[in-house]
């Protein structure tokens, strides 16, 4: 399956137009403020804006979404109430748990711990959610764009 | 350090150069010069190697001996430190590696270029990583001279400069010569080296307290002088305000910068596809969480097994927690167990600091010869071949410009620098990248504000902070400039920079007046999840 999916990249690279626009023709551009867009197939992109608007891509793009963002933001608020907890509060920090280990050791393996644990979540989110959908999308998007190519 | 110690080091150093240089003559044949090759080493390395050669390149010696130093010598804000480390490998995980394996080819400016479709856009991209990677760079150089001087016991001037003539020469021959594939085989050796090197340091130190994590932390806090304090937060970074907020900045910078830093973007493109660049960064994550988690047990451990008292005696930095630990594991100063393990510690450290350095020089040579020469010159005929000639040669005066500026900071106080990395990489880069990869309206005019309404801000608020002018400690003693107050730039810039790009977007012409912009974003966010006509 990666095989046949690495062979067929090579082979629609050749022909894609996105490639082209970055390999050579990108200094076309002239710096100026917002000048036009270099003129590019108008195939291809209809192909990308057809793909886009499908339900299949919508659904991909919302489960990617809808698990990464509210993770984002969840983890990233929990790392800075724990540093904020131990620069404004270190006697909370330091109270005792059990034995020498203290409010402040336990958050900070809870850190290590939290990430491995989201790290797995989201390997596993995307192995079973997203990657089987996505993977026929680019089929079907590679196979458009050749075709719209010719 | 005695002369036993000193010449084991030295030859463990040759044996280490000699390997590298050999991996470097290997990845080097039969080569074609291409850039795909230069720059991502054909894009087929596993998941695996990957993740072991990314590791490679974000764990520098300052992870290594100054993490584990500063849990020595200030205890459980050594430990905070690291988390911030660690943390941001979710950043980078969760909405970077795939996304930029998929929309770009060899650096950080192929992404947004490839939207936006604009020569100023790649231009600031490419300045501002070229800046992130300068500031790590010279940081990482400075760093190598007074290390390695401190480990084979030449505290001399002489012996540092020449460190950082040798370290910034080996670096150039890796890149100008070996190109990704080198640099990616000298990161998986190094990791494997420290890895190892960290797991058998750990398990002595457990086997020293019979696996009991709770007689470790209080001996440690016992003898560090300072008893239950040590293991609760407040020794480094609990003074006034000014210092508290400073360490949020820091924590901040931390976090987000990592997502940005030119180095280790490039290293998703080594891989063939998004799955691909995941599965390595959970690689990394393994083993980078592993890392500092042992490095935590070997920073309380040299507190509890040498005291707080002879680590500072040895070096006020902590650099040498851990080599002192390992002479001390291993049977003590002048026993054969201490002599190979003192020069063990000290040979992995210098592999250390040559892999990361590697590793920026790298990516500093592509954005210099891709981002900012590539469009500049791409009207007079610049071919893909050319470029990588231009790679090389830059990377050769990268190696040259960082050779002259370590020796030019050799006595200054540069660790802020690593500091300023982070922020410039949080600020400048991070804003564009999410910007472009999830807005739909964001416009060429916000991408240029973005990146320059980070860095600006982040540079000149640096030249305005009591590191460089107005302390005992400033760059500038003598003279008094400074106007902010932080030494970290983050808190300010980072905000900053996500502001620029909201503002730059929104004050431009609406993009319903642009034409295909729509398109675009479209084809943005079908390339990013799906990897349809990646590179």
């Amino acid at each position: 399956m990666d095989m046949h999916n690495a062979r067929d990249t090579g082979a629609a690279r050749r022909e894609d137009p996105w490639y082209d626009a970055l390999a050579s023709g990108w200094g076309e551009t002239d710096g100026t403020a917002e000048g036009p867009p270099r003129a590019r197939p108008p195939a291809a992109q209809a192909v990308y804006t057809e793909v886009h608007a499908s339900a299949a891509f919508q659904e991909v793009r919302r489960r990617y979404r809808r698990f990464v963002f509210p993770a984002a933001a969840a983890f990233l608020i929990w790392y800075l109430a724990y540093v904020v907890a131990a620069i404004t509060a270190p006697q909370l920090m330091a109270r005792p748990v059990v034995g020498t280990l203290n409010v402040a050791m336990a958050a900070g393996l809870g850190q290590f711990a939290t990430t491995f644990l989201l790290t797995w979540a989201y390997a596993r989110h995307a192995r079973l959610r997203r990657d089987r959908v996505a993977l026929e999308l680019r089929w079907v998007t590679q196979e458009m764009t050749r075709r719209h190519g010719r | 350090m005695t002369g036993d110690q000193r010449s084991l080091a030295l030859l463990l150093f040759g044996v280490f150069v000699v390997a590298t240089l050999t991996i470097t003559a290997w990845a080097g044949r039969r080569r074609h010069g291409s850039p795909e090759e230069f720059y991502t080493g054909g894009r087929l390395f596993s998941p695996m190697e990957n993740g072991f050669a990314i590791a490679g390149d974000y764990m520098s010696a300052a992870s290594f001996l100054g993490i584990s130093g500063l849990i020595a010598l200030f205890g459980y804000d050594g430990v905070l430190y690291c988390v911030g480390f660690f943390v941001a490998w979710l950043v980078v995980l969760l909405v970077v590696a795939e996304l930029v394996r998929n929309c770009g080819r060899f650096t950080l400016a192929d992404v947004l270029a490839a939207r936006m479709r604009e020569r100023r856009v790649r231009i600031a991209a490419g300045i501002s990583s070229v800046t992130v990677c300068v500031l790590y760079l010279v940081a990482q150089m400075v760093g190598a001279g007074s290390l390695v001087a401190l480990l084979i016991g030449e505290t001399g001037g002489r012996a540092r400069a020449w460190t950082v003539i040798g370290v910034g020469t080996l670096m150039v021959v890796f890149v100008a010569l070996g190109g990704m594939r080198a640099t990616t085989w000298i990161q998986i050796v190094k990791a494997v080296l420290l890895m190892g090197g960290a797991t058998a340091l750990t398990a002595l130190v457990l086997i020293r307290f019979r696996g009991d994590l709770d007689a470790l932390l209080s001996t440690a806090a016992h003898n560090s002088g300072h008893g239950a304090d040590f293991l609760a937060p407040g020794l480094k970074y609990g003074g006034d305000w000014t210092a508290r907020l400073d360490f949020i900045s820091l924590g901040l910078a931390l976090v987000l910068g990592t997502a940005g830093l030119p180095h280790i973007l490039s290293r998703f493109y080594t891989v063939p596809t998004a799955r691909a660049a995941r599965r390595s960064v959970i690689w990394s994550i393994g083993l980078i969480g592993g890392f500092y988690l042992m490095t935590i047990v070997l920073g309380f451990g040299a507190a509890a097994v040498l005291g707080t008292d002879a680590v500072r005696t040895s070096s006020a930095a902590g650099n040498t927690a851990v080599p002192l630990l390992a002479l001390d594991l291993g049977g003590g100063a002048g026993s054969t167990g201490g002599t190979v393990l003192f020069a063990v510690v000290a040979a992995i450290a210098f592999a250390t600091i040559l892999a990361v350095v590697a590793g920026i020089t790298l990516a500093s040579s592509a954005s210099v010869a891709h981002d900012l020469y590539g469009s500049l010159r791409r009207r007079a005929g610049c071919t893909p071949r050319g470029e990588v000639v231009v790679a090389r040669i830059a990377a050769v005066g990268i190696g040259v410009a960082a050779i002259g500026l370590g020796l030019l900071a050799d006595d200054l106080n540069v660790a802020f620098l690593v500091g300023l990395a982070f922020a410039a990489a949080a600020s400048a880069n991070l804003p564009v990248l999410l910007y472009s990869l999830f807005w739909r309206r964001f416009t060429a005019r916000g991408a240029v504000w973005s990146v320059y309404g980070g860095l600006l801000p982040a540079v000149v608020l640096v030249v305005l902070s009591p590191v460089v002018s107005g302390g005992p400690d400033a760059i500038f003693s003598g003279v008094d400039f400074h106007l902010f107050p932080l030494q970290n730039p983050g808190l300010v810039s980072v905000p900053l920079g996500f502001l620029a790009g909201w503002l730059g977007t929104v004050t431009g012409p609406a993009p319903a007046d642009v034409p295909g912009h729509a398109a675009q974003h479209a084809e943005t966010e079908v390339r990013a999840l799906t990897g349809a006509g990646a590179a």
